[in-house]
């Protein structure tokens, strides 16, 4: 049996420890951690009980600002909450039932539509559903 | 002691797959060396990027979501928050087009080396065959994170095929699922993408290679030396330093160049400003960008992509059309050819690159 | 005549009738049409008229009889001619201001601009008998009138600075009438003009906004106040809560105009609050009164928390730089920007403890935006300390790799 030579005692070292790092990373990739989710297609906004009628909740969907309101009668409407002049946020005012940006004054009712105001375009809305405890906000279509 | 286990481990395995044969044929397997003979790494450089290709895109399937909800945000997760996922993610993205390049290089190069001729015809066509796949799985894949980039591209690919003569529109909604760029679309370059793709990828690299290992490598005409040298394990050790020093290219790459996200696609949005396809693509896209309406009374865009599809079957068929290169004569006419369309593909493609107003 | 003849009579009748209409041409508009430049213009430009567009023309205006081929008999009994500058008002309003004409053409066109016209500025210098005023056509033009909707037309909203400016920039024409000339460079140079032009904000004001349509005066100081509410309502709350509004109405100076100026809207930077040069504050508060100190006490926090969020801008930068993702951490980031924001407006209301607790919400945020950028800057090192070992390795295996390669080469020779 031949010695073996360094050669060849460096090479095989060299491609473990190649192959050790390479495995690392592969490895990690692959084992769970816990992560939010992955789709923004839908999002538990809030409990049922958590928002007075005639009151409303702001919550991030997706990766902008949305607001579930609660109207006096007790219905729940999701729309998105990005005022469409300048992109400032919008908050619901109980008293006119509108939902309204302090930025320069628009105003839009609960379907999202434009009543006053420079906002160019209506609101997007979003589907509410109640799923026993939970008010899961999705998007329509 | 591990020499003494791998060898009964090898005498286990042979007394049942009975290897003997196989490897006494490895062991005759030569390869040519001489001056030309630096261009014969470049189809071992193909297949180790079509490994690491392999490798990665299953990776990515652990985590990839191919539906219009969730294809971007999956993506977005996967560069931000599983582990190494940039990695993984960034070596794909960069090794497609590194991958192509390559493909274009090894076809040059088998070409000016006139390595198609017979015996070697099939070999030509099978390769031929594979840059069309790999081109479609770069199509593909493109539209996976279905960012901004991603839809604008696919549309602008789907409506030059719309284009080609008679079939075009049938091809047009083949392609995509449908009228327009959707769910379905999407849903269809995944399947391509991860199956189809895959599968015949595989059939016709299997035939290439196999036809490589037959024949041997191909002497260029007029080369007298004779020197040859073991493909086991001397080649291979030099392919390996080739994949070794692609592998530090693209690790460098990866974490200096990682690929971008990009926003997520639009359709209600303008197309933006200077949309084009991949860079591979550019070439044929330029030039129905500079051909004019009309050339006599044919319309431009037809005499292109008609000029397209015969200078691809020319291609297609040189070795069947180069006599004097199976004859083994030179051939400098077909050199004269390869070297005009690799200039006009080079051309084009800075001119898409560097040209404002196109 | 027998049938035939008849039949063949009538036949010609019949084609002939085309050419009767033939025969019905708009002689104004063939005559004009062949004359040059100025007498030509009104055809050329009635062309893109709106009134042409409802039907009407020449005559419609300016009487006459456009079936007359001799000018003299076109300029008949009925014919008004151009009317003198001076009575152009009522020359336009003589169907603009009558509603039951407009009714036919398009009902929900207001039809008070006259009235207005005669409280304005202009309307009440031409009736004093100074013509070189503003009258209808000097704005929307006189043969190729468009609609204010109409992005070409002078009054469409991003064009109407210019029209007003023809005037009104004309340094010589408002010397006679002793008005400053410096307003449409002065708008160009604020806010309002780089929404208008730039971003294409409909929204934004232009010169009618503040200033009243076909009403135009130049507002008082105490109703400037009211006309910036109309969009910056939550400023003009708060504001009318401060201690600034008795101030301001004791002393007649205008609200919102004070500070911020009424033309050259400069965006409100912190260097607009503070006791340093250019700041508002200082205007009226002396060094040492209490206003001074509060002066400076708020711009020092505004400064602090305003360099504090760009420094965490830049950090996310960088990191997004070295490679790393940071989209949802920039997202937090906006929510920062929002916070300074409703800061600044809250220095309309010089409650400082609200201002404070704003603030801190803020620097809350800016803390979470600055750990997950210190993160995202480790990730970036991370991933560099793993490529130098990842390449370590590999240029080892490749060393490694050739030198077996030289040995097999020594080997053979």
């Amino acid at each position: 049996m031949r010695r073996r030579s360094f050669i060849d005692v460096f090479f095989g070292g060299s491609l473990l420890a190649t192959v050790a790092a390479f495995l690392y990373p592969v490895i990690r990739y692959v084992l769970p951690t816990k992560q939010t989710a992955a789709t923004q297609k839908s999002v538990t906004a809030a409990k049922v009980g958590e928002i007075a009628p005639n009151a409303a909740k702001v919550f991030k969907f997706g990766s902008s600002p949305a607001v579930l309101v609660n109207t006096a009668e007790g219905k729940l409407l999701a729309l998105s909450a990005t005022c469409t002049h300048l992109t400032c946020t919008v908050r619901y005012e109980a008293d006119s039932s509108t939902l309204f940006c302090p930025c320069h004054n628009g105003r839009f009712d609960l379907s999202g539509a434009v009543i006053s105001g420079p906002p160019p375009s209506p609101l997007e809305t979003y589907n509410v559903e109640v799923a026993g405890e939970d008010i899961i906000v999705s998007r329509k279509g | 002691m591990a020499k003494n286990i791998g060898r009964a481990i090898y005498r286990f395995l042979d007394e049942r797959f009975l290897f003997s044969g196989l490897s006494a044929f490895a062991k005759k397997k030569t390869v040519p060396e001489h001056k030309h003979s630096f261009w014969y790494f470049f189809g071992g450089i193909s297949l180790f990027l079509v490994g690491i290709q392999i490798a990665t895109g299953i990776l990515l399937l652990l985590y990839y979501t191919p539906s219009i909800d969730g294809a971007h945000e999956s993506i977005q997760m996967i560069m931000s928050q599983v582990k190494f996922g940039w990695l993984i993610r960034s070596v794909h993205s960069w090794t497609a087009n590194i991958l192509i390049g390559i493909l274009f290089i090894h076809m040059f190069s088998t070409f000016f080396l006139k390595a198609y001729r017979k015996p070697r015809e099939l070999t030509w066509i099978t390769g031929f065959l594979l840059l069309v796949l790999f081109m479609a799985f770069g199509f593909s894949g493109y539209l996976l994170p279905w960012n901004e980039l991603s839809y604008f591209a696919t549309r602008v690919g789907a409506d030059i095929a719309g284009s080609v003569p008679i079939i075009g529109s049938w091809l047009k909604t083949l392609i995509l699922g449908g009228p327009d760029v959707t769910q379905a679309t999407l849903s269809r370059f995944f399947w391509f993408h991860v199956a189809v793709l895959p599968i015949a990828a595989l059939a016709v690299i299997g035939i290439h290679i196999l036809l490589v290992q037959t024949l041997g490598m191909s002497k260029p005409i007029g080369v007298k030396e004779s020197k040859e040298i073991p493909f086991f394990p001397d080649f291979l050790y030099k392919d390996a330093l080739g994949w070794t020093l692609i592998l530090v290219l693209i690790g460098v790459v990866c974490v200096f160049l990682p690929w971008e996200v990009g926003k997520k696609a639009d359709p209600f949005a303008p197309t933006p400003m200077g949309i084009k396809p991949e860079w591979y693509f550019t070439f044929m896209f330029t030039t129905l960008k500079l051909v004019p309406a009309h050339i006599l009374f044919i319309e431009g865009e037809l005499l292109v992509i008609l000029g397209i599809m015969a200078g691809g079957l020319f291609w297609l068929l040189v070795p069947f059309l180069d006599r004097r290169a199976a004859r083994e004569k030179r051939s400098p006419a077909f050199t004269w050819i390869g070297l005009f369309v690799a200039a006009y593909i080079v051309v084009l493609t800075v001119i898409t690159y560097t040209v404002k107003k196109l | 005549m027998n049938k035939q003849n008849l039949a063949l009579l009538v036949v010609l009748g019949c084609l002939g009738l085309p050419f009767a209409a033939f025969g019905q041409t708009n002689s104004c508009v063939a005559c004009h049409g062949r004359l040059d430049a100025e007498l030509k213009a009104p055809v050329d430009a009635f062309a893109q008229d709106v009134h042409g567009q409802f039907g009407l023309s020449c005559r419609d205006c300016h009487g006459g009889n456009p079936a007359a081929d001799d000018a003299d008999k076109a300029k008949d009994k009925t014919f008004k001619g151009a009317p003198k500058r001076a009575r152009i008002p009522e020359f336009c309003g003589g169907c603009h201001a009558d509603a039951a004409k407009m009714r036919s053409f398009n009902p929900s066109l207001r039809v008070d601009q006259l009235d207005q016209y005669w409280t304005s500025r202009h309307g009440r210098r031409l009736k004093a008998g100074d013509t070189k005023v503003a009258v209808c056509t000097d704005c929307h033009g006189v043969h190729g009138i468009q609609t204010a909707k109409f992005p070409k037309s002078s009054t469409f909203p991003w064009n109407i600075p210019q029209t007003c400016g023809r005037c009104h920039a004309d340094k010589d024409l408002m010397a006679a009438s002793k008005i400053p000339a410096g307003q449409l460079d002065d708008y160009k140079a604020g806010v309002h003009a780089a929404a208008l032009f730039e971003k294409k904000d409909l929204s934004a004001p232009a010169c009618n906004d503040c200033h009243g349509n076909h009403g135009a005066y130049p507002p008082e100081a105490g109703s400037v106040g009211g006309v910036c509410r109309q969009c910056h309502p939550s400023a003009g709350e708060l504001f009318a809560k401060s201690p600034h509004k008795k101030a301001f109405d004791e002393i007649e100076a205008g609200e919102c105009e004070a500070c911020h100026g009424n033309h050259k809207i400069t965006p409100p930077t912190n260097a607009l609050i503070g006791t340093s040069e250019g700041a508002a504050c200082v205007l009226c508060h002396e060094a040492g009164s209490k206003g001074y100190a509060a002066a400076a006490d708020l711009r020092k926090l505004l400064d602090e928390f305003e360099t504090r969020t760009a420094a965490a801008g830049a950090l996310l930068d960088t990191a997004e730089r070295k490679g790393v993702e940071v989209s949802e951490v920039k997202f937090k980031l906006q929510d920062v920007h929002t916070t300074l924001i409703s800061a600044k407006n809250l220095t309309h209301g010089l409650a400082v403890d609200d201002i404070r607790k704003t603030i801190a919400e803020g620097e809350k945020a800016l803390d979470e935006v600055n750990a997950a950028g210190e993160k995202a800057l480790a990730e970036a090192k991370f991933r560099r300390r793993g490529l130098i070992v990842a390449t370590i390795c590999l240029a080892l295996v490749a060393l490694a790799l050739a030198l077996k390669v030289r040995r097999m080469g020594a080997k053979k020779a």
